[in-house]
């Protein structure tokens, strides 16, 4: 059994206009230990369907449908207080934005010690004996005074790291991580990813981790869920992936990355983009996500959504023309 | 901090000056003549003459300013023209009940209005946070003595909970003295609250969109521990602002409440004083109200370093 199954998730906002649907019918697993990245550009689900797991949509307009199996219990049937009793304790979560993830107006150590007392029963003195380990843990030097320090007292990758101790503080089974290195420098995104690695070899939890950046997931991740318009649209090892995509639209995604020293090498090509925008969620779509943006969209596309298939061992994509066109074009 | 604390001191001197010379020229232009209203109404212009001289009110004006001020400063508030009493005495006589209902008021307000602005924040949008909006638009638009005159009808009157009106000291025990004051300290309060919790409530609002407050969240916090510790902290510094802002609202609502419950403090000196343009009076009770707004807006300043650690002086 694996440690999270999702299944036929569905998470819909009310708006004045009608319904968003953010996220559409998405199936996917993580086994335990196992890091899965989820990557697609803004605004594709990717960080409501991170965010639904732990049930942190608000409610309404929110809602969330289908089935989240959690260590075999379906987190969408858990009262409050369970889901309190889950939340930074068997799952945790870090978020994009370190300088805002902090609250401000508490001590660093008071944050991290508060899911120990809350979950772990410590007391005060035991929850900061604890934070000051975790700072260590994160690489944050001078533990002893950072620890009664506040959040505008340290740099962007330091606040990250603390994110990261507040998440691990009570050793969870999984940790979400919401593009977590977006917005820090480039060496800091590799000191985080680096830290994200070592205390997953630590810590043993799995890694779900939200990102669109491609260079990311080539980093961490073993198993890639490619999202589209709130669906999912490929799935594979990262090794399949790169090497050989299926769906047009990972296939864009890929095409657009930019190669380290192409310019010097004198085989200056233009990046390849993806034509047009991500197709509005508020209408029910028809046939495939993709269509508008492909460039080898058929009648066929226009009129039947592709059901995801399994094109290879363990490789799943959503396209009616996956097999034949299995080199990028 | 302590260097801080110095130069803010300091700096309420040329305040408290413009408040004393605009004490005194308000009152110099004012129109009526003390003297006058001292001698009555058969008195001949030479007797009011002879009383003008008596107070002094015939030397310029600079002059009388130059003493009253060098008086003030040596603790001398003059003597009152109607009672012949030093006012620093009447004010001591007058200060406890004043000072009693502003505290219960303070403390009241702030218990009641705080926890009403959270849950309208947190229910935003529901029946709970409507009403509390409704009460507020009431609080602000009632005046006071229509309140208190409906709280003394209903509780005092009709339901005989509490007395009608009056003042018990202190010193006769808490319960007496607590039991006069309710009613006064929820008319008095009633914009107060009406304030303070709208103002909280639009600060919670913004405070809860923040992603520190998703953050407590993700770690499993409890509503309870997210609203009043990660989120009221945060709105902490506008709030107590608003609290300390106020406190005008009080001194000035005070005048008519002590009025409405027959309550022995200064703002019935005040009115009083105002009748009979007892002018030392006047003046040393607006000083002392100016001084003590100066003095609570000072405390608040100080306060903020307490709620965020990134005021720092």
């Amino acid at each position: 059994m694996a440690l999270l199954e999702v299944e036929n998730l569905q998470t819909h906002f009310r708006a004045p206009d009608g319904i968003n649907r953010a996220v559409d019918g998405v199936n996917f697993h993580v086994n335990a230990g196992e890091t899965v990245a989820i990557v697609g550009e803004s605004g594709c689900g990717k960080s409501v369907t991170a965010m639904s797991i732990l049930r942190l949509i608000p409610e309404p307009p929110g809602k969330i449908a289908g089935s989240i199996r959690f260590n075999g219990r379906d987190l969408l049937k858990c009262s409050d207080r369970e889901m309190r009793a889950i939340r930074g304790n068997e799952i945790s979560m870090i978020f994009q934005e370190p300088m805002t993830s902090l609250n401000p107006v508490l001590t660093v150590g008071r944050q991290i010690g508060e899911t120990l007392r809350l979950h772990q029963g410590m007391s005060a003195q035991q929850a900061e004996a604890r934070a000051v380990e975790m700072l260590k843990l994160v690489g944050i030097p001078e533990p002893e005074r950072r620890v009664r320090e506040y959040p505008h007292q340290l740099s962007g990758g330091m606040r990250q790291r603390v994110m990261i101790a507040i998440a691990l503080a009570c050793n969870p089974k999984l940790l979400i991580a919401d593009e977590p290195t977006t917005a820090l420098d480039v060496t800091i995104q590799a000191q985080i990813l680096d830290l994200m690695r070592d205390l997953k070899r630590t810590v043993g939890a799995a890694i779900v981790i939200i990102t669109h950046d491609l260079g990311v997931v080539a980093e961490v991740a073993e198993r890639v869920i490619v999202m589209y318009a709130g669906r999912k649209v490929e799935e594979a090892s990262v090794e399949k992936l790169f090497r050989n995509p299926r769906h047009p639209y990972t296939q864009g995604l890929l095409g657009s990355m930019p190669k380290l020293g192409s310019s010097l090498t004198g085989e200056e090509t233009r990046l390849q983009e993806i034509p047009g925008l991500v197709p509005s969620l508020k209408r029910k779509l028809e046939g495939c996500v993709f269509a508008s943006r492909c460039s080898h969209t058929t009648d066929l596309c226009r009129k039947v959504a592709p059901a995801l298939e399994e094109k290879a061992d363990g490789h799943i994509a959503a396209c009616h023309y996956a097999m034949k066109e299995a080199v990028a074009a | 901090m302590f260097a801080y604390v110095v130069r803010r001191v300091l700096a309420t001197i040329p305040v408290m000056a413009v408040v004393a010379l605009f004490v005194f020229s308000l009152l110099y232009i004012a129109p009526g003549d003390p003297a006058a209203v001292i001698a009555g109404d058969q008195a001949t212009p030479e007797d009011v003459e002879r009383i003008r001289q008596s107070l002094g009110l015939d030397r310029p004006y600079l002059v009388r300013f130059g003493a009253w001020v060098f008086d003030i400063l040596r603790g001398d508030l003059g003597v009152s023209i109607f009672t012949n009493l030093p006012v620093v005495t009447m004010i001591k006589q007058r200060i406890e009940p004043t000072l009693s209902l502003m505290l219960v008021t303070l403390i009241l307000a702030v218990s009641i209005a705080i926890p009403m602005g959270v849950v309208a924040a947190w229910k935003v949008g529901t029946w709970i946070d409507r009403s509390v909006m409704g009460f507020a638009v009431l609080g602000f638009s009632v005046p006071v003595f229509v309140v208190g005159y409906l709280l003394a009808y209903v509780f005092a009157l009709e339901l005989d909970w509490l007395p009608v009106q009056g003042y018990t000291s202190f010193s006769e025990g808490l319960w007496p003295w607590f039991e006069n004051l309710i009613l006064p300290a929820i008319a008095l309060g009633s914009v107060y609250i009406a304030l303070i919790a709208r103002i909280t409530r639009a600060t919670m609002l913004e405070v809860l969109q923040q992603d520190y407050i998703r953050t407590a969240r993700a770690k499993g916090a409890g509503q309870t521990s997210i609203l009043f510790l990660h989120a009221l902290k945060n709105a902490a510094v506008p709030i107590v602002t608003v609290i300390g802002i106020g406190i005008a609202l009080l001194i000035g609502g005070a005048v008519v409440t002590e009025s409405v419950f027959a309550i022995p403090g200064l703002g019935r000196l005040t009115v009083d004083a105002i009748l009979r343009r007892d002018y030392p009076v006047i003046q040393g009770v607006v000083l002392l109200f100016s001084f003590v707004y100066v003095l609570v807006n000072l405390a608040i300043d100080l306060l903020y370093t307490l709620f965020d650690p990134r005021i720092r002086y």
